[in-house]
């Protein structure tokens, strides 16, 4: 009746795992009944949870992300307070404990935490800055986002059902076939996977088509603010990277599931095609998250030096150059493959190259701030500790990139400090940026200042407390994943990393009271004029929160930093212009497609993980049934009235003539 | 339903082009245009994917850990029906799309039903050769060749099985709603993914089946 899963799933003998859960249950209940008990659960199901605006979702991704960090970063912390213990002793945490968090931190971090954030940050600005009402694929969006959930919950739900995959956040035969892991872990993480890059794909087709076809009049691709050509790029990459995810981690459940010879050690299988196929997704992926960064630091110090983004062609080509280099790089991961030196050394050498549009955009964001008049806000504090962090983290790529020196380095520490650095201080940096700077568009008002500045600098000096240390074991030859260790000269080392994991634990916490504060004074923080920071780009033109349909006219563009420019004619001219002509706005309905598919892939992916077939049938029964009622339906769009639009509008106007008119320069 | 959808739904006339163009949420391209877009880079996703299988199974040709290689196992003569079946389904398919921009119900309806039946000759000819393939004792889990041959042959297969449900309740759409501005862009999505399982057939057609005689 329930495949293979019993009462012995549930860890009653372990008491760390069974009380976080427990925890975690016992708060989603309690939100859940404190939400019902107040009364907000049709307003929750009718402006969120059905929402098909890119607005809402966007924000979905990103709250998601944020509540999986707290998750990642306290497996973070237990890891670094095991290895700050176990010297000459077992820790605190035993072996197949130590391997499923260190697998589920990587797991969550990249893909729940990362991945979402970016997501979700693309999702909400990008309809904005290109000047449209919604997304090309609404509905399909929200499947996507939910798709994204369930895989969060599916690995979450491992925690206190049953146990998380052992072999690191990408599963490396022939380790993670049956015969070596032959529990329900690894299938936890694929099914998870499976799931979510379903998801990530839909978003991804949604962005790139976005991005290609729809723009206001006179949006020409050119024209474009920075952070729609990364979106771009990360999303052809998505769209371009996650199959081979799917396929490589379909091979992996068939032979898992069905007995297939892809990667055993036995009957032919090849397990260094697994390495070949993983990465051949892994490294674009890498650069699917580090691009829509690049873009968020383009937008803040450009909007804070209060000038054009310097060299924005030189800018574009290196986005589009990384986006083609990044797929010819992959074998770096794996130089002690044994492919020999002609191979190692080309990708040797296009690992270096690809560092070169990456310096390109750093001299482009560095002379962006030189002349300019740069005011060091909260997001401006996270780009400048970006530049500075990530400069280092490539220096130390291009290292790793050189195939004699990575023969001693590789799976070392050194190597764990190096891809923290770029993704802590590159990824992570920029999602801080893009949520100080976009929160109060988001929101309608500004997140406090004061506080983030302090959360920067925790987070900073954290960091570097923490993997600069990573780095010196790392050279004295310390490799990833010691569950516990003999070397006298690595324990200082440990102890300060530990001390630096605080420093940023800190920095999280100065987070939740940044926003819990900010919500408390948000009358004081409030973003009455929609354009709190003089932005340059089309999404400080619409009021803050924007209204559903973002635009009541569709702007007219007529050059780069289009509300930029339109500021400056404003100002030169003696009086407003005319009133626009309204008309009737058509919005897509909402709808819960998204979420009852998801509901039943939850179900699907569990009844698989623990070979529930009946259940398996089901689901996917749902799920279709689910797809067929939605194409049933005969409105897919609703009436937003011209007057509606038009008082928004005039509200919105009458605003911005009173900020331009105080700085109206030609009477 | 003005603008592209309407005039597709009439028949193309060149005399009266169109005055307004049907704008998806005050863009600039049509909902048709942006539709079929993004198909596209969908079907090009798939295409990736199938490129992992394609890949998998070029190592791992000659991975048969001492049991039966292609030229043992593969029979040209179902090979060439099960193309034929494909190929005149595609075209079939053409003549439902050209029925539904005209509007002719019936045409759609034909067309369509013998989409279907190739489609569904290809799968009963496809489950065939797997079953007598396994009853021979070369199963999937025989060698790594044989698992990336049916991986790779079967992904297509449940594409096309996937495409069959697919146009099934397309058919239902069409009877029950008529051939409304969405559905025909549905219609659209449906035969493109049905000619891009052709492309697909054609390269395992070639890089399965001939290449695996040949050698």
């Amino acid at each position: 009746m329930f495949g293979k899963l019993t009462w012995d799933a549930i860890p009653f003998d372990q008491p760390i795992p069974l009380f976080a859960g427990a925890v975690v249950v016992l708060v989603i209940i309690g939100v859940l009944v404190w939400i019902a008990l107040k009364g907000w659960m049709p307003y929750l199901w009718r402006e969120w949870i059905t929402s098909v605006d890119h607005k809402r979702i966007g924000i979905m991704y990103t709250v998601l992300a944020m509540v999986m960090l707290l998750r990642g970063f306290s497996d973070a912390i237990m890891m670094r307070a095991q290895q700050a213990v176990a010297f000459r002793s077992d820790g605190y945490l035993p072996p197949e404990h130590y391997n499923q968090i260190f697998s589920a931190h990587g797991t969550l971090m990249i893909f729940f935490v990362a991945m979402p954030f970016v997501i979700g940050l693309m999702n909400f600005v990008v309809p904005l800055q290109l000047g449209v009402r919604d997304v090309a694929f609404p509905t399909l969006n929200s499947v996507g986002f939910w798709f994204t959930a369930t895989g969060a919950l599916l690995v979450n739900i491992s925690l206190v059902v049953g146990e998380f995959a052992r072999t690191g956040w990408l599963p490396y035969p022939p380790l993670s076939e049956l015969a070596y892991s032959p529990g329900v872990g690894v299938d936890y993480y694929l099914w998870s996977l499976e799931i979510s890059g379903a998801g990530t794909l839909l978003a991804g087709v949604n962005l790139v088509t976005t991005v290609l076809k729809m723009h206001a009049p006179g949006m020409t691709y050119m024209r474009m603010p920075m952070f729609c050509w990364t979106t771009l790029a990360s999303n052809l990459l998505i769209v371009a990277a996650f199959p081979i995810l799917t396929a490589t981690l379909a091979m992996l459940l068939l032979d898992r599931y069905l007995g297939f010879h892809f990667f055993t050690n036995e009957a032919g299988g090849n397990v260094m095609m697994f390495m070949n196929l993983i990465w051949a997704w892994g490294h674009p992926e890498v650069y699917i998250l580090i691009l829509p960064a690049f873009g968020i630091f383009s937008e803040v110090v450009s909007t804070f030096s209060h000038k054009p983004l310097f060299g924005y062609r030189s800018m574009v080509a290196a986005t589009m150059a990384i986006c083609v280099i990044s797929f010819t790089v992959w074998l770096h991961h794996f130089f002690t493959m044994g492919a020999g030196a002609d191979v190692n050394a080309i990708f040797g050498i296009a690992s270096m190259i690809i560092a070169v549009p990456t310096g390109v955009k750093i001299f482009n964001w560095l002379f962006t701030m030189y002349g300019g008049r740069v005011t060091f806000t909260a997001p401006m504090l996270w780009s400048v500790g970006f530049m500075v962090t990530f400069v280092i983290g490539g220096i130390t790529g291009v290292l790793l990139a050189e195939p004699p020196a990575d023969f001693v380095l590789h799976n070392s520490l050194f190597l764990v400090a190096h891809f923290h650095n770029v993704i802590i201080g590159g990824v992570l940096f920029g999602a801080f940026a893009g949520y100080n700077y976009w929160f109060p568009k988001a929101f309608g008002f500004r997140l406090h200042d004061g506080l983030g500045k302090v959360a920067f600098w925790c987070w900073l000096v954290g960091f570097y407390v923490a993997f600069v240390p990573l780095y010196a074991v790392g050279l004295d030859g310390m490799t990833r994943r010691m569950q516990h260790y003999d070397v006298a000269a690595w324990r200082p080392w440990m102890l300060a990393a530990a001390v630096g994991a605080l420093i940023i634990l800190a920095g999280i916490v100065v987070q939740v009271v940044q926003l819990a504060l900010s919500i408390r004074d948000r009358a004081a923080l409030r973003d009455e004029t929609g354009d709190p920071w003089d932005g340059r780009s089309l999404e400080w033109s619409t009021p803050s929160p924007p209204p559903a349909f973002n635009f009541a006219v569709l702007p007219q563009v007529d050059g780069p930093d289009a509300y930029w420019r339109m500021k400056q004619q404003a100002r030169q001219q003696a009086k407003p212009d005319a009133e626009p002509r309204y008309e009737e706005i058509e919005m897509p309905r909402n709808s819960p497609t998204g979420f009852i598919c998801a509901f039943f892939a939850t179900f699907m992916g569990f009844a698989l993980i623990w070979h529930i077939w009946w259940l398996v049938a089901l689901a996917a029964a749902g799920a279709y049934a689910t797809f067929v009622v939605f194409a049933w339906r005969d409105r897919a769009e609703y009436l937003i009235p011209a007057e509606v639009a038009a008082a928004i509008d005039r509200a919105n106007r009458r605003v911005r003539g009173a900020l331009l008119g105080a700085t109206r320069t030609a009477p | 339903m003005t603008g592209i959808d309407a005039l597709a739904g009439r028949g193309w006339d060149p005399s009266h082009p169109p005055l307004v163009a049907e704008h998806a949420a005050g863009a600039l391209a049509t909902k048709r245009i942006i539709v079929g877009y993004g198909f596209w880079i969908f079907l090009l996703s798939d295409i990736v994917m199938f490129s992992a299988f394609f890949a998998a199974y070029a190592v791992l040709r000659d991975a048969t850990a001492g049991g039966p290689r292609g030229a043992d196992l593969f029979d040209t003569g179902n090979v060439a029906i099960e193309t034929a079946c494909l190929l005149l389904s595609s075209f079939t398919c053409g003549i439902a799309m050209v029925a539904a921009q005209g509007r002719r119900a019936l045409w759609f309806y034909a067309a369509m039903t013998v989409t279907f039946l190739f489609g569904i000759g290809f799968i009963d000819l496809e489950v065939r050769e797997f079953v007598s393939l396994t009853a021979q004792g070369a199963g999937p889990t025989r060698s790594a060749f044989l698992s990336a041959f049916f991986t790779l042959v079967g992904c297509h297969g449940m594409h096309v099985t996937a495409g069959l449900l697919w146009l099934l309740t397309m058919m239902a759409q069409v009877f029950a709603k008529g051939f409304r501005p969405d559905i025909l862009r549905r219609l659209l999505c449906f035969s493109l993914f049905w000619h891009a399982l052709d492309i697909i057939w054609v390269a395992i057609f070639s890089v399965v089946y001939l290449m695996g005689v040949a050698a």
